[in-house]
């Protein structure tokens, strides 16, 4: 018998049994022929079963989306950006107070602006908590800091919004810082100069930095001022600006629109000026400043909350006509059916916030009204929670419906682990008040006594008799004789 | 340390102080410094003051900012490590623009501040004197500084009649700061004892 292939003895036969060509046809077409076993049975109706459990499966998902998957990553921002928004908002008052108002030569500024201006301080504080602990990896915050570093070296992406943030935000914390500060020596300096207690002497002698008052160092400290002013100005435009470009930028409906940063920026102002009434009203009742913030001021302030809160329900309709305008479907979809329509899971929110920011505000068209203290602190938490209602609509009727209607079931409620986070950053912010409050002096001193004997009420009475004369010109005719 | 002498007047009014500021640098003699609670506009001129530079120092401290920004982000997103955004131009400046303003801001903000510290000589932990603890509160002090030959008399004589409202002679450290903000105010004139 020729082989046609040699194959090894010591290897096991392949086919056991003494087989011939016909055995092996049998054995092997036997079990076609005979009836199915029961075991058989069993075995084919789970597995035609399972089949038609996956056929349907998939048809539901032809029909309804991926959604019946539960593949839903819409809700990546919720509280924790709604809460950074708002916080960085409401730091927007106090630059606003000190640098706009001192350009635009607002003499009624004096009287707040060191108050605001810490709670600018505060509020980013409290803002900045946000989307660093949102990064997850708390610990690789690092990263946004463009390093030279050991992954690459991979830059930071130098366009994006989100690290525009970065740099707007660390910007404005230390401008505000340092405005704040440089304007806080004089009156630091006077406290040291009153204490008496050896701790007082200390902590004023250090916190001074030495200021003596001499008019040299006034000089450069009223030039200093003046273009830290300057420069905050447009800084506190861009933070918002930069903040709005976050949403702007992006391809989602209901943020992909250029009228975002006015927008923006009008609403902070609005939430920034609510906050500084919620905050001077108590200040000045408890520590017995109605002196110094006075009713005007009230009133000053309220002008501008119902003039940055028409703005911004002007921006409300001109993006709700935007929306329908632009006969983009989505757009339009995300306006009418996630925020207006009241039968949608957050169409209360959208009407909270209207009714909060835009229809309340203008009870302040009523000077008795604007200069009712009550009435202003009333409203002064409602406009806060209006604006924060705003950032909600804003981030959450835009996300929890996005482009896959297979991830709309989802209805977002924040955890309780959310919700104090934010309470925590009431925590932060109430305590560097109180502390601030406490240890520093409330109102600027050194600018107060500089309006003093242009706006004090007992200098007023005498300015009948008093022939008039600004201090730059009284400066100017005793000055100019350096020859002499 | 040299110890130096001062002819220091004390001002209720910066309506007298103005005037007297002029009738002193008539008569000639040497204002030291007016320590002040308040910025009294003017009052440098009428010193004899220079203006300040630290308008310059901020524009060249800005435009700083704005050369780091536009050349570190064109050299690491154009050279060091080019990224594709869907195809655009590694040099997108105007993708830019908003961390270019914000470091422009940040450079001119610091840097005048510590510009501004320096130039004062101010920090934590400085201590300086300023002749009269009230000219943080409501006073204004002119402190005229003597020589070997002023006669402190005529001088005190002359700030009366000028109107300063209470003179006195004080004697206080030299150094780049002047004299020393402490708790006893009063050591240094013991320590005049010892030059005189």
């Amino acid at each position: 018998m020729a082989l046609l292939r040699y194959e090894s003895q010591v290897r096991p036969p392949l086919v056991d049994g003494s087989k011939d060509y016909h055995q092996v046809t049998e054995d092997i077409c036997r079990p076609v022929e005979a009836k199915p076993s029961r075991l058989w049975w069993m075995g084919f109706l789970i597995s035609v079963a399972l089949l038609i459990f996956g056929i349907v499966s998939v048809t539901m998902e032809v029909m309804y989306g991926t959604g019946q998957w539960n593949l839903n990553k819409t809700i990546g921002w919720g509280w924790d950006i709604t809460n950074f928004v708002w916080w960085v908002g409401i730091g927007h008052a106090g630059t606003l107070i000190s640098a706009i108002l001192l350009l635009f030569r607002q003499g009624w500024r004096t009287g707040v602006n060191r108050a605001a201006e810490a709670m600018t301080i505060f509020a980013v504080m409290c803002a900045g908590q946000f989307p660093i602990w949102h990064m997850g990896r708390v610990w690789n915050a690092f990263f946004v800091l463009p390093y030279a570093n050991t992954r690459g070296p991979l830059w930071v992406n130098f366009n994006s919004p989100l690290l525009w943030d970065v740099f707007a935000i660390s910007t404005y914390f230390t401008v505000s810082l340092l405005f704040w500060y440089s304007g806080l020596l004089p009156d630091l300096a006077t406290l040291r100069d009153r204490a008496k207690e050896k701790w007082r002497k200390a902590f004023y002698g250090v916190a001074a930095f030495g200021w003596t008052g001499s008019t040299k160092h006034w000089q450069r400290h009223e030039a200093l001022s003046l273009v830290l002013a300057g420069l905050s100005t447009p800084l506190v435009l861009s933070v918002h600006t930069i903040v709005s470009f976050d949403f702007a930028t992006s391809v989602v409906p209901g943020w992909h629109t250029t009228i975002f940063p006015p927008y923006f920026v009008a609403g902070a102002i609005f939430s920034g000026f609510a906050m500084v009434q919620t905050l001077l009203l108590v200040t000045r009742k408890v520590l017995a400043l109605e002196d110094y913030i006075t009713i005007e001021h009230i009133e000053v302030m309220n002008k501008v909350i119902v003039l940055t809160g028409s703005i911004v329900g002007i921006a409300y309709l001109t993006e709700l006509f935007m929306a329908w305008y632009s006969h983009v479907d989505y757009e339009w979809f995300a306006f009418k059916e996630n925020r207006l329509s009241l039968s949608s899971p957050y169409g209360w929110s959208y009407w909270l916030m209207m009714g909060c920011n835009v229809l309340s505000p203008q009870i302040f068209w009523f000077r008795k009204m604007r200069r009712n203290l009550l009435v202003t602190f009333f409203m002064s938490i409602l406009v806060n929670i209006g604006m924060w209602f705003e950032r909600f609509v804003i981030i959450v009727t835009s996300v929890y419906r996005d482009y896959l209607p297979s991830a709309w079931s989802t209805y977002y409620t924040p955890t309780i682990w959310e919700v104090g986070f934010y309470m925590g950053t009431f925590g932060l912010f109430f305590t560097c008040y109180f502390l601030f409050s406490k240890f520093f002096p409330v109102i600027a001193l050194a600018e107060i006594k500089h309006i003093l004997k242009r706006s004090g009420e007992n200098y007023k009475e005498k300015m009948d008799e008093v022939e008039e004369e600004t201090t730059e010109e009284f400066g100017g005719k005793h000055g100019h004789d350096h020859g002499a | 340390m040299a110890v130096k002498k001062f002819v220091v007047g004390n001002f209720d009014d910066e309506a007298v102080l103005f005037p007297a500021v002029k009738k002193v640098r008539r008569a000639g003699y040497k204002i030291h410094d007016v320590f002040t609670p308040f910025p009294i506009h003017g009052l440098d001129h009428a010193m004899g003051l220079r203006d300040t530079s630290l308008h310059t120092a901020g524009f060249i401290y800005g435009i700083t900012g704005t050369t780091t920004a536009v050349s570190f982000i064109t050299w690491a997103l154009t050279v060091d490590w080019q990224l594709n955004f869907g195809g655009k131009p590694f040099f997108s400046l105007p993708a830019w623009i908003p961390i270019t303003f914000e470091l422009t801001v940040l450079f001119a903000a610091v840097g005048m501040v510590l510009t501004f510290c320096y130039l004062c000589q101010l920090a934590p932990f400085v201590k300086k004197d300023h002749f009269n603890p009230r000219s943080t509160d409501d006073t204004f002090v002119m402190a005229l500084e003597c020589t070997d030959k002023t006669n402190e008399a005529e001088v005190i004589g002359f700030l009366e009649s000028i109107g300063a409202k209470e003179v006195k002679v004080d004697y206080k450290e030299t150094g780049w700061w002047l004299g020393r903000y402490d708790k006893d105010t009063k050591r240094f004139e013991k320590k005049a004892e010892a030059v005189h």
